[in-house]
C-alpha cells in the first residue's frame, strides 16, 4: 500500500511535500530538463526583487566540509521580467509556485506583494527576511521580531486572502522562535526555515577570503543539525503552524529527520547542484522510509520526535533489557 | 542512464582506463547518452567524494574526446588542483562516476571552409582536438599554438603536430618550443596562415590576451571559460561573468549555460571578479532593460 504523500501549506494542499528551495532551481527551465516541475509538491522560485540585480562579484563560491558558500546576491531580472515570462512558463509546465520575494525595505516588498496579487499561478508567497532592511543601516529583516513582523504584515494585507503568505526564516537570529511568533502575530499563515546563516572561509593558498563578498551564506549538509534544532523550536512553541523545513537535505533520511522535527513540507536546495534528479529521488526515498516505519500517512510524522515516546504509528514494546 | 527533455543526461559511468600524460591525469569513462549528444566545446560535471561525499558542488571538465567503443565512451583530462581532484585521480579501472553532460555552449563552427588557429593553454588544449577534427572535416585548415609554464604541462603536442598544418610550442621556461607565451606566437601565426577565426580554451589571462590579438587582426575569437561552478546547469547563479550582448548592454551572464564558449570580445575580461557600473542590475547603476536609470536597492 502506498503512504499519502499529501500535505498542506496553510490551506493548500501540495501532491507531495517535497519542493525546491528559493534560489536553488533558478527560472526551472533549467531543472526542467531533468525532470517533470508538475511531479514537485511545488517550485519555490528564486527570490525575486522589483528591479533587475546583478547580484555580487565572482568568486561566489566556496565548498566547505559538507557545505557550501555562497555569496550571489539575489541576481535576478526582477518582477516585471519574473512575471512576463517566468511565471506563465512555470504555469504552463504544470507546477505550483511559490514566489519568493526580498526587498531592501517594507515598501519594496508591500510593492512586490501588489505585483503579485492580481498574477494567476501563485500558490503562495515566501517572504525572504535574510535581506538587509536599508532603512535600517543594513540590519536584516530575520534577526529581528519587529522589522520581520512588519514586513510580513504588510505582505499579508497586500496579498489576496487565498494565497498563503510564507515567512522564511533565518538560523542566526538571536531568539528565533521571538521571530517566529512575531511574524506569525503580523499575519504569516506558514513559516519556512532555515535560510543560510552566515559563514567564511579564506583560502590559505591566496591568503585572502574565498569569496570577493567576504561573507557568504552557508548551506549543505554542515547546516541541517542547525535546521533541526530551529524547527525543534519553533514547532515546540508554535505548534499548529505549517513550517517548510529546509538545511541540507540530500537524501529521504534527511527529510524525514526534519518532518519529524516539525516541517510538513520539505524543500531542497544545495543537493540540486549536485544531483538534479535530488527532489524525485528524496520524494521516492521518504515515502519508502515512510511504509517501512509503518506509516498510512505523511501527517502522522509530522513532529512526531516531539511527541511522547510511544505516540508512533508503531508502539515500541518489545526493547530489550538491558543486559546491565 | 536518465533521459531527459534537453540535451543533458546523468549517467553511471565505469571508468574504463586510467593514465597519467606529463603533468596530467587522464580518464575514459564508459557514457553512454554523454558520447552520443557530445560536441567540441562540451563539458562534463563529475560527482566526487563516493556516496558520503562531503564534497556536496561538482566538478566541471572539458570532454577531451568521445569515441563510440563501449556504447560511447568519454576522455577527460585534468590537472589535480583540490580535494575533489585529488579522489578523482584515485580512480581505477571498474570504478563507477556519476557524470552529468553534456553541458553548456559548444564551439560554433564555420559553414564554410576557414583558416582556424587553435590555441590552448595548459590542459585547455584538451577540449580543442574534438574541434579539430569537425573543423578538418569540414575542410578547414587547423593551425596549432599551444603552451604551458613548462613542457611537462602542455598537452597534446603530438596530436597537434599530427593534426595541424603548422603546431607552434611555447613554454614560459623555454623548455619546450619557444620561450614565452601563446600570445608572444600568435601574431605570426594568424598571419602566416591567413587565419579566419581563433579558438581558444585555457586559463583566463591567456584568453584575454588571444582576444586581444584577434581584436587586433580584427577577427573572430571564441574562448572557452573557466569559472568556478557549483552545479553546471545554470541552477545555482554562481559562475557568472560580465559579458555584453547584441544589444551592447552588459549582463552578468551563466559561464556554465550561456558559455562556456564566448565570443572573446564580448567577454569583458578586465571586469570579472567584479559587477561593472554599467552592468544591467549593477548596484546603483542601470536597473531596467532598455536602459532607464533607477536607484537600486541592495
Ligand atoms: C567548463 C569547465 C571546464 C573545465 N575543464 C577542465 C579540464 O578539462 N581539466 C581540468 O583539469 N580542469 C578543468 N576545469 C577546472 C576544474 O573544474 C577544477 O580544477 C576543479 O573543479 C577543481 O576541483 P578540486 O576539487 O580539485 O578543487 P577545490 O579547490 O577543492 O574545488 C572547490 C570548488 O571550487 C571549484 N573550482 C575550483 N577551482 C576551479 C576552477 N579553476 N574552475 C572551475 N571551478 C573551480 C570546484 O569545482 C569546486 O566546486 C574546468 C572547469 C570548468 C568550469
Ligand atoms: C546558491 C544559493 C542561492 C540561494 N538563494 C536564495 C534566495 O534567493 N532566497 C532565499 O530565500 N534563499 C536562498 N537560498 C537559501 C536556500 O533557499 C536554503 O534556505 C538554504 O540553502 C538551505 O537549504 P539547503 O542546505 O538544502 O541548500 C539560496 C541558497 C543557495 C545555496
Ligand atoms: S554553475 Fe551553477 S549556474 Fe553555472
Amino acid at each position: 500500500m502506498s503512504v499519502d504523500m499529501r500535505t498542506y501549506l496553510a490551506h493548500v494542499e501540495l501532491a507531495n511535500p517535497i519542493t525546491t528551495a528559493a534560489g536553488c532551481a533558478a527560472s526551472g527551465d533549467e531543472l526542467s530538463q531533468f525532470v517533470d516541475l508538475s511531479r514537485l509538491g511545488a517550485f519555490v522560485t528564486r527570490s525575486i526583487t522589483m528591479a533587475p540585480r546583478a547580484g555580487r562579484p565572482t568568486p561566489r563560491m566556496a565548498e566547505t566540509p559538507s557545505g557550501l558558500l555562497n555569496a550571489v546576491g539575489l541576481q535576478g531580472p526582477g518582477v516585471d521580467v519574473f512575471l512576463e515570462r517566468e511565471l506563465p512558463r512555470l504555469v504552463d509546465r504544470g507546477a505550483r509556485a511559490v514566489v519568493s520575494i526580498g526587498g531592501g525595505s517594507v515598501a519594496e516588498y508591500t510593492a512586490l506583494a501588489r505585483r503579485l496579487a492580481d498574477a494567476p499561478g501563485v500558490t503562495a508567497v515566501e517572504v525572504n527576511l535574510s535581506c538587509p532592511n536599508v532603512e535600517d543601516l543594513g540590519r536584516v529583516f530575520a534577526r529581528d521580531p519587529a522589522a520581520a513582523a512588519e514586513v510580513v504584515s504588510s505582505v499579508r494585507a497586500t496579498m489576496r486572502y487565498d494565497v498563503p503568505v510564507v515567512a522564511k526564516l533565518a538560523p542566526d537570529a538571536a531568539d528565533i522562535v521571538a521571530v517566529a511568533r512575531a511574524c506569525v502575530d503580523g499575519g504569516a499563515d506558514a513559516l519556512a526555515m532555515i535560510n543560510t546563516p552566515l559563514g567564511m572561509s579564506i583560502d590559505v593558498d591566496t591568503m585572502r577570503p574565498a569569496l570577493a563578498a567576504g561573507t557568504g551564506g552557508l548551506s549543505g549538509p554542515a547546516v541541517r543539525p542547525l535546521a533541526v534544532r530551529c524547527l525543534w523550536q519553533v514547532h515546540a512553541a508554535l505548534p499548529g503552524v505549517p513550517i517548510v523545513g529546509m538545511g541540507g537535505v540530500f537524501s529521504g533520511r534527511d527529510a524525514l529527520e526534519l518532518i519529524l522535527a516539525g516541517a510538513c513540507v520539505v524543500s531542497v536546495g544545495t543537493a540540486l547542484f549536485h544531483d538534479p534528479y535530488a527532489c524525485l529521488r528524496i520524494l521516492r526515498e521518504l515515502e519508502d522510509l515512510l511504509k517501512e516505519r509503518g506509516f498510512e500517512r505523511l501527517a502522522d510524522a509530522v513532529g512526531l520526535a516531539q511527541r511522547p515516546p510511544g505516540a508512533g504509528p508503531r508502539h515500541r514494546i518489545d526493547l530489550e533489557e538491558s543486559s546491565l | 542512464m536518465k533521459e531527459t527533455a534537453g540535451t543533458a543526461v546523468q549517467v553511471t559511468g565505469t571508468v574504463l582506463t586510467t593514465r597519467r600524460v606529463d603533468a596530467y591525469h587522464a580518464l575514459t569513462v564508459v557514457a553512454p547518452g554523454i558520447a552520443e549528444r557530445f560536441r567540441p566545446g562540451h563539458f562534463v560535471t563529475v560527482a566526487v567524494g563516493g556516496p558520503h561525499t562531503s564534497m556536496p558542488a561538482r566538478r566541471a571538465f572539458a570532454v577531451h574526446d568521445v569515441k563510440p567503443d563501449y556504447g560511447g565512451t568519454v576522455e577527460l583530462v585534468f590537472a589535480v588542483r583540490g580535494r575533489g581532484t585529488a579522489w578523482l585521480a584515485e580512480r581505477k579501472a571498474r570504478d563507477t562516476l556519476d557524470l552529468v553532460g553534456p553541458l553548456g555552449r559548444p564551439f560554433p563552427v564555420p559553414r564554410d571552409p576557414a583558416a582556424c588557429v587553435l590555441v590552448g593553454g595548459e590542459y585547455g588544449s584538451a577540449s580543442l582536438f574534438a574541434l579539430a577534427d569537425v573543423l578538418q572535416r569540414r575542410g578547414c585548415r587547423v593551425d596549432f599554438v599551444l603552451g604551458a609554464a613548462s613542457a611537462d604541462r602542455v598537452f597534446g603536442a603530438l596530436r597537434a603536430r599530427r593534426m595541424g598544418e603548422t603546431t607552434t610550442l611555447t613554454t614560459e621556461d623555454g623548455s619546450l618550443g619557444l620561450r614565452g607565451r601563446v600570445t608572444d606566437a600568435l601574431p605570426s601565426v594568424i598571419a602566416d596562415a591567413r587565419a579566419d577565426v581563433v579558438y581558444a580554451c585555457g586559463p583566463m589571462a591567456m584568453l584575454r590576451g588571444v582576444t586581444a590579438v584577434a581584436v587586433e587582426f580584427d577577427i573572430p575569437v571564441q574562448v572557452s571559460i573557466e569559472e568556478a561552478m557549483a552545479c553546471g546547469y545554470g541552477v545555482c547563479m554562481t559562475c557568472v561573468v560580465p559579458v555584453i550582448g547584441d544589444d551592447g548592454v552588459t549582463r552578468m551572464v551563466r559561464s556554465c549555460v550561456e558559455g562556456p564558449v564566448f565570443r572573446g570580445e564580448r567577454v569583458r575580461f578586465e571586469d570579472i571578479g567584479t559587477i561593472p557600473f554599467d552592468a544591467l542590475g549593477a548596484p546603483g547603476g542601470r536597473a531596467q532593460e532598455g536602459g532607464a536609470h533607477t536607484r537600486n536597492v541592495s
